[in-house]
């Protein structure tokens, strides 16, 4: 037997994504099947492509293994570690052409993207700190504390023009200065990592898999703004999360990087982590403050001051997102002007999108800005998945908006999707089809920020739910004449007189549906269809009596017992008893397909 | 009951900003909020009970009944919705025979709804006990219930 080649490294992921695709078990396997080899096993972060986790890869080649069960290890030592001969049968196949991809660096999903970022994301292992330092981590740090002064810090934010990752997009630099320069005893940075936008998941990935980047911009902001003490808010809902920035902030204290006297030079900083207790609003940076002082984390009405001039315990504040700090050390390593080169106008260097729903290639990535949705979701997102037509683009989460096919020139950055009616928001982009019913989609939006208002204002609180309700008649076929326009006054008018982004935003799921899909409103209401066979009150299950077979197997699932027909006679469906579940439609065998569902309300 | 909280305590000052981490970790005690815990949280903290129970109920971490041994999390994120995440809760119901927010009677199971978990690339999912499931259609449903060890009578109906 020849022995295995000891320079080879196998990567295998460890983010939720894997971690949920039992990627643990793989690599207790691997551990076992290499023990005598010297082979290094190495867990890492989030690739970014967990649809197709869990993956593991074989470095130096760059051999990427997808959806890689217990069953395939013999194979992947045997075959390829021992004899040279990568399991082709396990690469990943392009689910356009079909072809199978043996190196991520030829996959579309990653060759069309710039990874900055997310350049550590699955390359290093997020629980040693010596991963970081190999790759240049915590030099930013040094050179900041070493040889430059806050103010030539705001001066390389400024050149930059790095904007808030958040959604926002408040210019960086501006926001360090304005709290350097605030008068205060004590000051504070706060990373906000409350990503609570339902389809986004990269600051989860990102702390997940190279935490120490984010503590590193965290310590430059505190040198930055005069700042002893950080606050890192993370939500409940991502333990691991959680677990692997502890580790970091233990082996970054050991090794000097936080804490007091940080390399000698007199500046303390210190890192908490506060867990978030299940409130979107809290993303809110008035909000986070207040749920970090321990109170209902209710957003603070304008006009008030800055939160840089009075955040935390009423003091100076620094609050970004979690991506805005993983930016800036990369940002005083590679100089302002490298970053200031990508992107547009006034968006400048990358964006990070977590790329769901529809697409065939679903995951994290990272393009520069400007790039548009069509590069993104038919480029580096291989289309929408199995063969059915693009609907739309959802962006920006609950406070986002939908854009249709004829928008998907769009560039991605800032100020272009304010405009088309969407925002940049935290970056979830999910990617409809036709079988999607955008009022559905956008009733499913407003359920969302009703149940998270937090109650006190009235254009939110009050306005929201009957919109709710609007759209909730709409779709069991109860929608009136005027009820569109109602709910574009309503939606206006909430955006106007609400205190804070959460009820200014609102609106806009439903707002952007109507400006672009208007035709599928109308259908509800004067057709009493939904054209996407969604809303179960305006559709119709039937079967085909030509191609009923009669196997009754839709008899016998249907949990009403609405399907009645004897053998060899053709089933029929009681359409006063049917509650339209589909349970029909799914166990009618494909071969025959006599169950069809159809729009509009049989009479 | 008064006594048990004593330990989680022990390792705090009683500060007003504290009373979140507090409420965290006598939830994690006890798996809700036992009202006798929350008035000693008051007392330590220096708050009004009114205070505590205002933090208390804004947040939906926070329950103030016992909950089931095993936790069961349907997401409801926006990918997991238009891949049909409704369907699976209404199979998960179906099954232990409760709706979201409820336990079932033998305090096994407790379903909630969270708006996110954040695995939108395996859309749609669920967690149980922090363990997530993906990819899922309603017909894996009931084969994860069956391997834990419910009663599978529940089902057979009709």
């Amino acid at each position: 037997m020849t022995p295995i080649e000891k320079t080879r490294t196998l990567l295998i992921c460890q983010g939720t994504g894997c971690v949920s695709s039992k990627s643990p078990a793989l690599r207790t396997a691997l551990e076992e099947g290499t023990k005598q080899s010297g082979i290094r096993i190495k867990l890492t972060g989030c690739h970014g492509f967990c649809q197709q986790g869990p993956m593991v890869i074989v470095e130096p080649e760059g051999i990427f293994y997808a959806q890689v069960g217990i069953e395939d290890i013999p194979d992947i030592i045997n075959s390829h570690l021992l004899n040279d001969i990568p399991v082709e049968r396990l690469f990943y196949k392009d689910p356009i052409t079909g072809e199978r991809i043996p190196h991520y660096r030829d996959m579309p999903f990653y060759k069309l993207q710039q990874r900055f970022v997310l350049r550590n994301c699955g390359t290093i292992n997020p629980e040693d700190i010596g991963d970081y330092l190999a790759v240049g981590g915590y030099e930013a740090l040094k050179r900041v504390l070493f040889q430059m002064t806050p103010a030539q810090v705001i001066e390389d934010l400024n050149t930059s023009a790095l904007r808030g990752r958040g959604g926002a997009g408040f210019l960086a630099g501006r926001k360090w200065e304005a709290c350097r320069k605030a008068p205060g005893e004590e000051k504070y940075v706060v990373c906000n990592a409350d990503e609570g936008d339902p389809g986004a998941f990269m600051d989860r990935s990102l702390l997940e898999a190279d935490p120490h980047a984010v503590l590193e911009g965290m310590a430059i902001a505190g040198y930055t703004v005069g700042a002893k003490q950080g606050y890192i808010y993370v939500r409940a809902e991502y333990p691991l999360a959680v677990s692997r920035l502890k580790i970091a902030i233990e082996q970054a204290i050991e090794k000097g990087f936080l804490g007091d006297n940080i390399l000698g030079k007199g500046f303390s900083f210190h890192v908490d982590i506060f867990q978030g207790a299940g409130a979107f609003v809290c993303g809110e940076s008035t909000a986070l403050t207040l749920s970090i002082e321990g109170k209902r984390g209710m957003p603070k009405p304008s006009p008030r001051p800055r939160t840089t001039e009075k955040g935390l315990f009423d003091q100076p504040t620094v609050l970004n997102n979690v991506k805005t700090f993983a930016f800036v050390p990369l940002i005083i390593n590679r100089g302002a002007d490298w970053f200031a080169k990508m992107g547009t106008e006034k968006s400048k260097g990358t964006a990070v999108f977590a790329l769901t729903g529809k697409v065939a290639n679903c995951g994290l990535i990272e393009v520069p800005m400007g790039a548009t949705l069509r590069e993104i979701i038919f480029g580096i997102g291989g289309g929408v998945a199995g063969g059915k037509k693009f609907k739309a683009v959802q962006i920006g989460g609950p406070s986002g908006g939908c854009l249709p096919e004829s928008l998907l020139d769009t560039p991605v950055d800032y100020d272009s999707l304010n405009e088309a009616g969407a925002m940049m928001g935290s970056g979830g982009m999910v990617i409809l089809d036709e079988s999607t019913c955008m009022v559905d989609v956008a009733k499913y939006f407003l359920d969302f920020t009703v149940d998270e208002s937090c109650g006190q204002c009235i254009p939110c609180r009050v306005g929201t739910e009957q919109m709710l309700k609007i759209l909730g008649d709409i779709c069991q076929g109860r929608g009136r004449e005027g009820d569109i326009d109602l709910l574009v006054e309503m939606g206006e008018a909430i955006v106007a007189g609400s205190i804070c982004g959460l009820g200014q935003s609102a609106p806009n799921p439903v707002l952007s549906t109507i400006r672009y899909f208007r035709d599928e409103y109308e259908a509800h209401i004067k057709e009493h269809r939904c054209p996407a066979l969604v809303c179960k009150e305006l559709i119709t299950y039937q079967i085909d009596g030509e191609k009923c077979k009669a196997c009754g197997l839709c008899k016998k699932d249907c949990p009403v017992g609405a399907i009645s027909g004897a053998k060899k006679e053709p089933h029929i469906i009681d359409q006063s008893k049917c509650t339209k579940c589909g349970v029909c439609l799914e166990v009618c065998p494909d071969r025959f397909g006599a169950v069809i569902c159809l729009s509009g309300v049989s009479k | 009951m008064g006594e048990d909280i004593g330990a989680i305590l022990s390792s705090h000052k009683g500060k007003a900003a504290e009373l979140i981490p507090l409420l965290q970790r006598v939830q994690g005690e006890f798996g809700y909020l036992p009202e006798a815990a929350m008035r000693r949280l008051a007392k330590f903290t220096r708050l009004p009970v009114s205070r505590v129970y205002a933090v208390a109920s804004f947040y939906s971490q926070f329950r103030f009944a016992p909950t089931g041994r095993n936790q069961v999390m349907i997401c409801q994120g926006t990918a997991c919705h238009v891949l049909g995440a409704p369907r699976i809760l209404e199979e998960v119901q179906k099954q232990l025979g409760i709706k979201a927010g409820e336990t079932t009677p033998d305090l096994e199971y407790s379903v909630e709804t969270v708006a996110c978990i954040g695995c939108c690339a395996l859309a749609p999912c669920i967690t149980i006990n922090q363990e997530v499931h993906g990819r899922l259609s309603s017909k894996d449903i009931a084969g994860i219930f069956s391997k834990k060890g419910t009663k599978g009578e529940t089902d057979d109906a009709n």
